[in-house]
């Protein structure tokens, strides 16, 4: 086991007395609580993590934070996780990850974790809790404002803890104390706004136990989606250093300054002994200083501003720093850590012997979420940075994230930033308020470089990506002038880091190979997530039985204990079919037809949409709705209806029941329900507002239960002893109030399967006691629960259609053979225009009809397509495209007619009853006869009983 | 085919009767942070009515309270509670077994013109919410602000709870009633019971 040898003696943000077991790569180490994976590691002196995607070249830890290019892992336990960066992987006990080369690998095993969703209002949110961030949040939430505060770090104080600004971290822990014992302030830490959308709608997620390893609890969501919606936004997202281009600047041991500046005061790790710097800006002598005193050997700084840096320069040899003005790195040379650094500059060129070489090349303001908001960036050349430039939403933008670098000015433009938040919310900030005092360094300008002289080929603009400077400049080459067109030819900037160190590189790059302006060219588009979030959080409590809502009958656990298999229609679980033992889908379903034609069956139609209808002109908004007259249906009948669209297209059907002059209830198919009420009350409301009628969905007020077949009467009779139940005194589509079994029940008498039948209406609360009731009276009779299956085959038998089977959006009231349901007499209903268009009258309009296949076994596939006889003279199908008649709609085998049958859309179908079709299936071509789509009892002799 | 004879009621029986026991568990289960419990065969008649109307002001003497007219307010009259729906459309809800009743004195009431009165007690079932961590457990599912400060008692929406249509109204001593659709209660019993886990354990 390593010992950590390139840990400090003392300090940092970790806990010494916490040490922590993990493995790597399949070698142990040790850490500390409070180390990343990424900090361990570098303690252990493991800088390489991984290989390229591409060029397989060794890379190594380059960043400290969300935007590391390189450093991705693949953590193996406690929970197999894919691409995660291993600057972001809080180390816990029990860790084991390896080093991925772009790809990771998702687990088999089903994710045992829980994740969820919460939605969240606030006054006022700030995203980021360093100085800038913490300032504003003080402020705002001394008002009595809820506030809502997110980062993603395990801790707040942002940039301050990779400082040694132990004075102002002492004030921003005593801020963080003060809001998390604010009952109206969150302080979210280990959460990353990661979208940004209209209305100020931000979306986060909270990474809650992923730091415990296997000690996480199992009751609590591992993520969470936080939906947060906030009056006022403020953006205290930080900046983020950038690097540069250069020969070998891909090599383990190149790191962004900053970051081993974090690594040293945070964590309390040395990333190398010996380093070199390369800087364009002041900010690299800060990281310098720290690194000196932490006890680095800083073998010399290569400024690449010809003056240096005024500031910092004097500093510098006071400590026997040597600084070169004017100088840049030529070369780096190592195989799988920098060994030395190439300098070139003014006065020639020489090589230093180092482990570590640093970078910056200026700081970016983070400006995703910014730019998700709406908002514009624009370049501001002093600072080389883009910066934001307006935007539409409520939103401000303060400290680093607005380009403001110095630490006074960031807490100055912090709580700037939450007084006006808050007071634009409504609520009334403090009269003064108390900052911490922060030393403030005049900071020269920064140089704007991009590219250094040497070979392309070996200056890395995208790490993850392994794009070089060659290849934008290919890309360039190729005419390409848009940095959005050389990121999709290029694959910069789209990795897990969606570019983050490698972004603006990328525009500068171009801009420099183009010879344009760096601010007139932008950037590339910034678009959610700005960090990876798992499918898991997002898919969060909606999966296994949540993810889709399973609407259910009132009988549903009657049909469970009864062995019922079910069926989806849409959200609904309906009966399929009933299986007795042993019984297969084919051989119960026969059984369940033969006792609806022959003895007694019931089944549960509580699906059924139901909507009633109130109103004077109740009848006249049915009479143009429905193709056919409502308004004379007698109380006490009912009317079958078909209802079509404007294009004269079947859109739903069902029965219409008059319950009084001005009252009905309407039924819809069990799918058309929502979409039929929202029909109506999109008529009255827009269309015909004069319509005194208004509609209430009472689909659960209502229960059904079909009760159907020859001896459906008797039945009945025996559990509703005061109903007249003969044919005379309770004709067919009417319905009569009455006691069914002591239950208050509506029963119709209606029937969807061409045998005597009855619904019986009732309560939902009193669906089970009647179920129950009809099954014990039935059982003399042999009475037999029957599904959805059973249904379609009665039904189709009758060439009853199922709209949305044998329709599909294309079909008329005229193509079912139903011009018997389209009023001839009504001035108007909604899709009569329609019926007058001349495609509506020709010949050869798909129309429905029977088919059966010749050989009296073959069941059709639904689906299937028809060919005419000429078609196939030759015996097989002619070569594509092969002229087709139509497609079955539903095919079934029928008890009735001891044989399978289908219907179908045949063009000019009814025109060709009689004639010999053939269906393809797989090789053979299968004969079948056009029929009436009626095959079952035609002149309707069964529906009295 | 399979006996019948574990479910052989003679009574009528609330959409969420088998899910009783389970949802008693929570309050326990979640050291009282959340309770729910189905408060079943409540009295519910919608009512579509012109507010201007001389019919809005006989349903108010009739339920004796006037018709909230306000977005979003749920009206009390003493055992009654009147949801507004929308500019034209509330719920009166009361206590089980008085829908009949109910609905026959409004229907005298209202008179001619042509407000409409529908019986919906079973389209909808009732469950009660209550406890500390209410308002965090509707969070989990319900995108409407329901800080006290933007929903406190008598405030009623119709929304979505999960993947549910609801009504949700605030009652008293920081309880919710969510009203749902019968047959979307089991799925939105199971969701509730699934959410509550979150406060089973030791809190952060």
């Amino acid at each position: 086991m390593s010992t950590q040898e390139f840990r400090t003696a003392q300090g940092g943000r970790i806990d010494r007395s916490r040490p922590i077991r993990f493995r790597f790569d399949g070698s142990d180490y040790t850490g500390y609580v409070g180390d990343t994976l990424a900090s361990a590691l570098l303690a252990n002196g493991v800088i390489q993590t991984s290989t390229s995607i591409k060029f397989d070249r060794p890379r190594g830890i380059f960043a400290a934070g969300a935007e590391e290019p390189n450093a991705l892992v693949q953590v193996e336990a406690p929970f197999p996780e894919p691409m995660l960066t291993a600057t972001t992987v809080e180390l816990y006990d029990g860790l084991v990850a390896c080093g991925l080369g772009g790809q990771g690998r998702l687990s088999p095993e089903p994710d045992p974790a829980r994740y969820d969703s919460v939605h969240v209002h606030c006054d006022v949110l700030v995203v980021g809790a360093g100085p800038a961030g913490l300032a504003a949040a003080a402020v705002a939430a001394e008002t009595g404002a809820r506030v809502i505060v997110v980062d993603e770090r395990p801790e707040p104080g942002g940039s301050l803890l990779g400082t040694r600004e132990t004075s102002v971290l002492e004030w921003a822990t005593s801020v963080a104390d003060r809001l998390r014992s604010n009952p109206e302030v969150k302080l979210l830490t280990r959460t990353t706004a990661f979208g940004y959308y209209d209305d100020n709608f931000v979306l986060a997620v909270e990474r809650r136990t992923n730091h415990l390893g296997a000690a996480a609890p199992a009751h609590r969501s591992r993520e969470r989606i936080w939906r947060i919606r906030a009056r006022r936004v403020i953006l205290a997202t930080g900046a983020h250093e950038r690097p540069l281009a250069f020969n070998g600047n891909d090599i383990p041991g190149v790191m962004l300054a900053g970051a081993a500046r974090t690594y040293v005061n945070r964590y309390g790790v040395l990333p190398g002994r010996r380093a070199v710097v390369l800087t364009t800006n002041d900010s690299a002598y800060e990281a310098v200083f720290d690194l000196l005193d932490a006890g680095v050997e800083i073998a010399a700084v290569a400024d690449l501003r010809t003056g240096g840096s005024p500031v910092w320069g004097p500093r510098c040899a006071e400590r026997g720093v040597e600084v070169l003005a004017g100088y840049g790195v030529a070369d780096v040379t190592g195989a799988d850590r920098v060994s030395a650094v190439t300098l070139a500059g003014p006065d020639g060129s020489r090589d230093v012997a180092a482990d570590l070489l640093l970078v910056s090349g200026g700081w970016n303001p983070v400006g995703a979420l910014y730019s998700h908001a709406g908002g514009r960036l624009r370049f501001d050349t002093d600072l080389g940075s883009f910066v934001p430039d307006g935007c539409r939403q409520a939103v401000a933008v303060a400290g680093a994230a607005k380009g403001t670098f110095g630490l006074a000015g960031c807490l100055a433009e912090g709580a700037a930033a939450g007084r006006e938040a808050v007071e634009a919310a409504g609520f009334t900030a403090p009269a003064d308020t108390r900052l911490p005092a922060a030393d403030e360094q005049p900071a020269s300008p920064t140089a704007q470089v991009w590219v250094l002289p040497g070979d392309e080929s070996r200056q890395y603009v995208d790490l993850q990506r392994d794009v070089t400077v060659a290849e934008i400049r290919r890309a360039t080459g190729a005419g390409m002038r848009s940095v959005e067109h050389v990121k999709r030819y290029t694959t910069a900037g789209t990795a897990h880091d969606q570019g983050k160190t490698s972004g603006v590189l990328t525009s500068g790059v171009v801009a420099h190979l183009l010879g344009v302006d760096v601010g007139e060219l932008g950037t590339t588009t910034f678009r959610p997530p700005y960090t990876p979030v798992s499918f898991a959080a997002l898919a969060g409590r909606d999966r296994g039985m949540l993810y889709d809502p399973v609407r259910v009958t009132a009988l549903h656990p009657w049909h469970e204990a009864a062995g019922a298999l079910f069926e989806n229609v849409g959200q609904w679980k309906r009966p399929w079919y009933y299986p007795r033992d042993g019984e297969d889908m084919h051989a119960a379903v026969l059984r369940e037809c033969r006792a609806a034609r022959e003895g007694v069956a019931m089944m549960d139609a509580s699906t059924l949409g139901k909507i009633d209808v109130q109103g004077p002109d109740a009848a006249v908004l049915l009479d143009r709705l429905y193709t056919n007259m409502m308004s004379t249906l007698k109380v006490g009948s009912i009317r079958y209806g078909v209802m079509c669209r404007a294009d004269g297209m079947v859109f739903d059907d069902g029965t219409v029941i008059r319950l009084a002059e001005d009252r009905f209830l309407v039924t819809t198919t069990t799918g058309g329900a929502a979409a039929v009420l929202e029909w109506m009350e999109d008529f009255l409301q827009t269309e015909w507002p004069d319509l005194r009628v208004h509609c209430t969905s009472v689909t659960e007020q209502w229960a059904t239960v079909a009760l159907v077949g020859p001896r459906s009467r008797e039945v009945l009779a025996t559990l509703a002893p005061t109903l007249a139940v003969d044919n005379a005194s309770f004709p067919f589509m009417t319905w009569r109030d009455t006691e069914v079994a002591g239950i208050p029940t509506r029963v119709c008498r209606i029937s969807f399967s061409g045998e005597l039948a009855y619904e019986l209406n009732v309560s939902w609360w009193d669906a089970l006691a009647l179920w129950q009731a009809v099954y014990d009276a039935g059982q003399p009779f042999g009475i037999t629960t029957y599904g959805t299956e059973t249904m379609h085959v009665l039904r189709a038998e009758k060439g009853f259609p199922i709209i949305g089977q044998d329709t599909d959006g294309t079909v008329t009231p005229q193509d079912l053979g139903m011009d018997w349901i389209v009023s001839k007499k009504k001035a108007d209903f909604v899709g009569k225009r329609s019926f007058a268009r001349a495609d509506n009258h020709r010949p050869d309009r798909k129309q429905l009809v029977g088919l059966l296949p010749d050989d009296g076994t073959t069941l059709l596939p639904e689906g299937v397509h028809l060919v005419a006889a000429e078609t196939v003279a030759t015996g097989a199908l002619p070569e594509p495209p092969v002229p087709m008649l139509g497609h079955v709609t539903s095919s079934y085998h029928s008890a009735a007619l001891g044989r399978p049958f289908a219907l179908a859309l045949i063009r000019g179908g009814r025109g060709r009853i009689g004639e010999r079709v053939y269906a393809p299936l797989g090789d053979a071509l299968v004969p079948v006869t056009i029929t009436s789509s009626v095959l079952y009892d035609p002149e309707g002799a069964r529906r009295d009983g | 085919m399979a006996e019948q004879t574990t479910v052989r009621p003679t009574v009528r029986r609330s959409p969420l009767a088998l899910a009783a026991d389970r949802l008693a568990d929570v309050a326990a289960a979640t050291g009282g942070a959340v309770s729910i419990a189905e408060v079943p065969f409540l009295a519910q008649l919608n009512l579509r009515l012109d507010p201007k109307g001389p019919a809005a002001d006989a349903a108010g003497k009739e339920l004796g309270v006037a018709l909230p007219t306000a977005a979003g307010v749920a009206a009390r009259a003493g055992e009654l509670t009147i949801a507004w729906l929308g500019p034209d459309e509330w719920l009166v809800i009361g206590p089980a077994g008085g829908e009949g009743d109910l609905e026959a004195r409004l229907r005298s009431a209202l008179g001619t013109g042509h407000p409409a009165v529908v019986d919906v007690s079973a389209q909808r079932t009732v469950l009660e919410l209550s406890g500390p961590r209410v308002r965090d457990l509707l969070a989990f599912g319900c995108a409407l602000d329901l800080h006290p400060r933007s929903f406190s008692e008598g405030a009623c929406a119709q929304t979505r709870l999960a993947q549910a249509q609801v009504v949700l109204i605030a009652r008293e001593s920081g309880a919710f009633w969510v009203l749902v659709r019968s047959s979307f209660a089991s799925y939105l019993a199971d969701w509730l019971i699934d959410a509550s886990v979150e406060f089973t354990g030791p809190q952060a």
